[in-house]
């Protein structure tokens, strides 16, 4: 038994933070934001030649087949930059979907090669969300009609933008007719499918609300150390203080959640759904709070869109209601503890 | 990470389990808080000890069974999983016994362990004063050295100790300096509370209980071998008993993941009653997710200290998050009875109602005790994140 990341993991997520550090930069963020298409090519590219494209992707694809639990930290990272790409949903939701696909499905193997080499774009329309994430720059959609799952290129795809308070997510509702030529799944495979895919992108929203948690707790933190008020820095007054200690205590009681929930989906545990609701529902409810004494602690100033801390604070809005609310996520938890015969208590924490 | 447990882990709680089904109560003890149960719990814990369960982690020779923190949390979850008795001895055996495995001569430990283990000796915590409470440094009772250096003579009084009406010893911080200030000048003292000039006067808690004391000391007459740590240093020492206190040890998370499950089989049986108030279901569901997120954090830091790690501020947040998290409970456990939640346990039917009442007049002093809560969080802003003072 032991419920820690070995020092490989922990040195992959000092890399990764180190590259995003100067690639996603708040000045590269308002930048990207500012754009039309909210994406950038260039920083797609710096990515892909890091490397961070292929890690979910198979070894025997081109890729380096890393599992959940590692993208427990990964998304912690790509949440704490407000990485202004779709790359979870690229890289590790659907290329999660691609791979568990049966070998040799039409276009498996080439699909997660440009998954690797980070050459195509994929977004996600999975009926939890009722608009899709960056369908319009995709290249190819994987959408669900019913239990079936298709793959459909974006040129066979009606997609009509819906503005987000976070201007690097790119909504849009999507509009298509289901095909033969693009059914890739259904039945049982496609429930299955679809069911892990859920999970996938729950774990994936519930790390970068975590990311993102943390940055507004140190943007906050640097803020009342160095703002003055009465003579002091306003990090001085308990008020404050108190607002900051919640957060950081919220923060410490998620982040072992979220990494339980990551191992559940890695081994497949039969309980695995409750564990990942509810790592989405600790780590919505420490970005929330993060967000809120965030933007108390910087008073007007964080009421404006000077300040980074705006940027962070939005994309936590977004993603807290992404991939299933907090309802959707509290009956998921009910359905495995308030049932007749429920394994909880003492000695239930991991599987036997 | 490997979240399966090895073999001899397994094995461990099997044995634990077997040994508990065997030796449990049939009847539960009455409240330690009274000397009639006070004497139950003593002879309870003997059995503990007498099966090396008393405490796992402690070395054997010290009267433990050289338990890694794994198995101690497994331990811990066999015990409260169970239904077990509270655990009375509990500041010594969590609070000054680490204190004393990190601090102690070997003469003190060979001494004051294994009887603390078998609770032979029971411990009470002799820190706040009527005017030290949260702010610690301010004690003022004195412990003055004899002019030969074989003893100390303390005057002045100590409040709020925990069952210190029925216990044998009280380990707490006297001024040994007399011109001192603050956090300098005092030292850590093992004072028998049957010693000549202590006179004990227990207060009624929240529940009528004697549930702590308070203590006067006139010229009492202590053994300088019974100083914990260095003449002047006791608040360094002080603060290492205090970590232990919010920190891992004194609540292991089994006992709040037993009172969950409670929670939700007391909401399943008055579902129909409880669900009028849909904020209740949430409520019971939090109890779940509050209480796997502690035994997670649990789990995450005994393998971090396996590692080399050590436990710093964050202790802190530990506190906050595990009394809040019971208050909550037994608030939502008194929702749940409704009219009942009010009946002690001389109501014919009370059933099951009045040991919630006694949890949750208890979860009232979670906030207060081991350091305020406000007090938790100054230290986590200040310590954690580094804001100014
Ligand atoms: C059930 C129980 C058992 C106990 N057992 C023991 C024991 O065995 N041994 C022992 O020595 N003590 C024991 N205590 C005492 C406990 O440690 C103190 O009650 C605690 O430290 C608070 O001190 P106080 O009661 O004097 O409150 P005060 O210090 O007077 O505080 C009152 C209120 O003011 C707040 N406050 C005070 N200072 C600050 C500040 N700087 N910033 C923000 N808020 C502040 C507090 O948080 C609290 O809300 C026990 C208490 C209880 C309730």
């Amino acid at each position: 038994m032991d419920f820690t990341f070995t020092d490989d993991q922990l040195t992959f997520r000092e890399a990764v933070s180190r590259f995003l550090m100067t690639e996603a930069a708040p000045e590269r963020l308002r930048e990207i934001w500012d754009t039309d298409t909210g994406r950038s090519p260039e920083l797609r590219k710096n990515i892909a030649e890091q490397g961070l494209t292929a890690l979910s992707v198979p070894e025997d694809c081109g890729g380096l087949g890393m599992d959940d639990v590692a993208w427990a930290l990964m998304t912690q990272e790509l949440g704490y930059y407000a990485l202004p790409d779709s790359l979870a949903d690229a890289a590790y939701v659907a290329a999660g979907l691609i791979t568990a696909l049966p070998a040799g499905t039409a276009s498996r193997e080439e699909w997660l090669a440009r998954i690797a080499e980070g050459s195509i774009r994929i977004a996600v329309g999975h009926p939890v969300n009722p608009l899709v994430a960056d369908a319009n720059p995709a290249n190819l959609l994987l959408l669900a009609d019913g239990d079936a799952v298709h793959a459909v290129p974006r040129e066979q795809v009606e997609v009509e933008a819906n503005p987000s308070i976070d201007l690097s997510r790119r909504l849009a509702r999507v509009r298509w007719t289901p095909a033969t030529a693009t059914l890739i799944a259904d039945g049982e495979t496609g429930r299955a499918l679809w069911a892990q895919t859920l999970n996938r992108g729950v774990l994936s929203a519930a790390g970068q609300l975590l990311g993102l948690a943390q940055r507004m707790l140190d943007l906050s933190v640097d803020y009342v150390a160095q703002r003055k008020q009465f003579g002091k820095p306003i990090g001085s007054f308990q008020a404050v203080k108190h607002h900051l200690a919640d957060v950081a205590t919220k923060i410490e009681f998620a982040k072992p959640v979220l990494y339980r929930a990551a191992y559940a989906l890695a081994h497949g545990e039969a309980g695995a759904d409750a564990r990942v609701s509810h790592a989405k529902l600790a780590c919505g409810e420490a970005a929330w709070l993060a967000a809120r004494h965030g933007i108390q602690v910087h008073g007007a100033m964080g009421y404006t869109w000077e300040v980074d801390l705006q940027m962070f604070m939005k994309r936590a809005w977004a993603l807290d209601a992404s991939w299933g609310d907090r309802g959707f996520h509290k009956a998921r938890v009910a359905n495995a503890i308030l049932v007749e015969g429920a394994a909880l208590g003492p000695g239930q924490t991991f599987e036997e | 990470m490997d979240l399966a447990y090895t073999p001899r882990q397994k094995a461990f709680r099997e044995e634990v389990r077997a040994w508990l089904a065997a030796n449990l109560p049939r009847e539960p003890l009455a409240s330690y808080d009274t000397r009639e149960g006070f004497e139950q719990h003593r002879e309870w814990e003997r059995k503990l000890f007498d099966a090396r369960l008393s405490m796992v982690i402690w070395p054997e020779a010290l009267g433990g069974r050289g338990c890694d923190l794994i198995e101690w949390l497994i331990f811990e979850e066999e015990y409260y999983g169970a239904g077990a008795p509270m655990r009375v001895n509990q500041n010594g055996q969590l609070l000054l016994g680490p204190t004393l495995i990190e601090f102690g001569t070997e003469a003190q430990k060979a001494r004051f362990l294994p009887r603390m283990a078998s609770s032979e000796d029971m411990w009470a915590q002799g820190w706040s004063e009527p005017n030290a409470g949260s702010d610690m440094a301010a004690i003022t009772s004195k412990a003055i050295l004899s002019a030969d250096g074989t003893h100390y003579v303390v005057n002045g009084q100590k409040t709020w100790s925990t069952r210190a009406s029925f216990a044998d010893w009280l380990f707490g911080l006297f001024r040994s300096d007399p011109g001192s200030s603050r956090h300098h000048g005092l030292s850590y003292l093992a004072v028998p509370l049957d010693a000549p000039g202590v006179t004990i006067r227990p207060i009624q808690a929240l529940n009528g209980k004697q549930a702590f004391a308070e203590i006067f000391f006139d010229d009492v007459k202590v053994p300088v071998e019974n100083r914990i740590g260095d003449e002047g240093q006791g608040w360094h020492v002080a603060m290492a008993t205090a970590g232990f206190e919010r920190g891992l040890l004194l609540r292991s998370p089994a006992r709040f993941q037993y009172t969950a499950r409670k929670l939700v089989e007391l909401y399943k049986a008055n579902r129909e009653v409880a669900d009028r108030d849909p904020s209740i279901r949430d409520a019971v569901i939090e109890a779940w997710t509050g209480t796997e997120a502690y035994a997670l954090s649990a789990y995450h830091t005994v393998g971090r200290l396996a590692k080399g790690a050590r436990i710093g501020a964050e202790a802190s947040t530990n506190k906050i998050y595990w009394s809040e998290l019971d208050l909550k409970m037994h608030e939502t456990a008194m929702r749940i009875l409704g009219p009942f939640a009010e009946l002690t346990g001389d109501a014919p039917e009370a059933v099951e109602a009045a040991r919630w009442l006694d949890g949750f007049l208890f979860a009232q002093a979670g906030p207060i005790y081991a350091g305020t809560n406000e007090i938790q969080r100054n230290i986590i802003a200040e310590r954690m994140l580094g804001l100014p003072k």
